[in-house]
């Protein structure tokens, strides 16, 4: 299953889009419920069935979801469920107890909306670089397209109702995914961190909620969703996001002047052990892929594509591997396949 | 100035009492003024006393632990462990204990932004203006002015839409 996603050059993973070479993509996800059930986690199987039924029957009908398709998550394979984790599409609850849970994805990856995880309806728009607004035009029309053929939990004074009330009000969560390596290098990062935590932002590793800073990825999201409009949100983290870039280039300008060199060494050693080794572990990839990824936007490497660097970030994942190979992986050996990989599309 | 209660000694303490939302002034000699202060104890200790019967803090503990959605059958303790909510009856239910903690999480008790589209909807932005005043006025009702002032910028900006 989701086969064709492995070849998919259109996705939110091909280095296209604005500002791309430091905001790797831009994610918008919308909240719903639908009025007459309770929520999912006070919900009997047999209501959830329902709501899978009447999305499954809704979704055909919606412009924005014409190209795509609808699964039950229990039709869905264990690995095809951390495949799809792995590329964005759902989340760690949603490859869980897979009973009543649904899946629709569009052919080209930008839209997912999950179906009975911890709200009805958990719709989010994906793209490569720095695109919010776009997205945002998108994921609202689906929205208000689906609200006409069902009722959704509303209250006018206090908005949208969810399962937990930090996502009540528009229920909106703008986010993006930012490759801040010379942050790091620097040590500026954690001033910035708890700048942003200040400032009521939120920040996460590259695979969500709990994860570590993996690969100098930071993902920046909003916090509040009750009092502020879908376009304030849209604008303030637009604004910090750009704050954030600017410190990234004045980093990245610091470490070229001071510290060329040093710099110039540590992306050709990455791209050595990356095109060389045997066996590597996903963590020690990521971290040689993120000095590549540097390399490449500061002009130090030219030979090798933005694409390819930022799809071997996912393609080195445990379930993307197993797919590669079309088979089941033991722990060991996926670090063989793994090195082949990543010699595979870095040597030309 | 003379005591206002034996109105023969010169009064040197200035008393304010605050009875029922009303503010009086008084100002009395020391005499008088310790046995007004016997008296204030006195009010005070039965105060006290009828405090020590019925604690109001505990009667509203036991009803907030009592309170139980009719429709999802979660009961508010459940919320309080889990920090989730059953249904959307649920907000109706705990209304008076969720709006103070969506001020605290989110700085607002006002929604501002989209609200879904009715099936037969034909000018959504006037309805949506319509719906914008309404909160205007409430929010000044309720003295929110941060609110009240971002819903008149959502006001003017939407007008101009409509109008240009």
């Amino acid at each position: 299953m989701f086969e064709d996603f492995l070849t998919n050059k259109q996705n939110w993973l091909n280095g296209k889009g604005p500002y791309s070479e430091i905001v790797f993509s831009s994610r918008i996800r919308l909240a719903r419920n639908i009025a007459q059930y309770p929520f999912p986690s006070r919900a009997t199987l047999h209501q959830k069935e329902a709501i899978l039924k009447e999305l499954g029957e809704a979704y055909a009908k919606v412009r924005g979801l014409k190209k795509s398709v609808f699964v039950r998550m229990e039709d869905v394979e264990e690995l095809d469920r951390q495949f799809l984790l792995e590329r964005h599409l759902i989340s760690q609850e949603h490859t869980q107890s897979p009973k009543g849970k649904g899946l629709i994805v569009s052919s080209d990856e930008s839209t997912a909306l999950m179906i009975n995880e911890e709200d009805h309806l958990r719709m989010q728009v994906i793209t490569s670089g720095f695109d919010l607004n776009s997205s945002w035009q998108a994921l609202s029309a689906i929205d208000n397209e689906l609200s006409k053929l069902m009722s959704f939990a509303f209250l006018p004074e206090i908005g949208y109702l969810t399962v937990c009330p930090t996502n009540v009000g528009t229920s909106l969560r703008v986010s993006c995914m930012l490759h801040l390596p010379a942050l790091v290098l620097t040590r500026r990062i954690n001033k910035i961190l708890e700048f942003l935590t200040r400032i009521s932002f939120t920040t996460r590793g590259l695979f969500g909620e709990g994860t570590q800073a993996l690969g100098d990825f930071f993902q920046i999201s909003n916090q509040v969703s009750l009092g502020h409009s879908e376009s304030e949100l849209l604008a303030d983290l637009t604004s910090v996001v750009n704050q954030v870039r600017e410190q990234e280039i004045d980093a990245r300008s610091v470490l070229l002047k001071k510290h060329k060199l040093n710099l110039e060494d540590n992306v050709w050693r990455a791209l050595g052990i990356l095109q060389n080794s045997r066996l590597i572990g996903s963590k020690e990839a990521l971290s040689h892929l993120s000095m590549l990824s540097l390399g490449l936007d500061l002009g130090i490497i030219t030979h090798v594509l933005r694409e390819t660097i930022n799809g071997l970030f996912v393609l080195i994942q445990p379930a993307h591997l197993q797919k590669q190979e079309g088979r089941t992986l033991k722990e060991g050996e996926r670090d063989y396949i793994r090195a082949e990989i990543l010699r595979k599309n870095l040597t030309a | 100035m003379v005591c206002d209660i034996c109105h023969k000694n010169s009064a040197t303490v200035h008393l304010t009492e605050i009875v029922s939302g009303k503010v009086a002034e008084m100002h009395i000699c020391q005499t008088c003024a310790k046995s007004k202060a016997t008296e204030l104890k006195e009010q005070l200790s039965i105060s006290d006393f009828l405090g020590g019967l019925v604690n109001i803090d505990d009667v509203e503990k036991e009803i907030e632990t009592s309170l139980k959605c009719p429709l999802c059958g979660l009961t508010y303790n459940d919320f309080r462990k889990k920090g989730r909510l059953g249904c959307a009856q649920c907000y109706t239910t705990f209304r008076q204990q969720l709006m103070p903690l969506l001020k605290k999480i989110h700085g607002s008790t006002q929604h501002i932004g989209k609200s879904p589209v009715p099936a037969n909807a034909k000018t959504p932005l006037e309805t949506e203006l319509k719906e914008l005043r309404v909160r205007l006025e409430r929010a000044v009702q309720l003295e929110e002015y941060e609110d009240a002032a971002r819903l008149r910028d959502s006001i003017k900006t939407l007008e101009i839409k409509i109008k240009g």
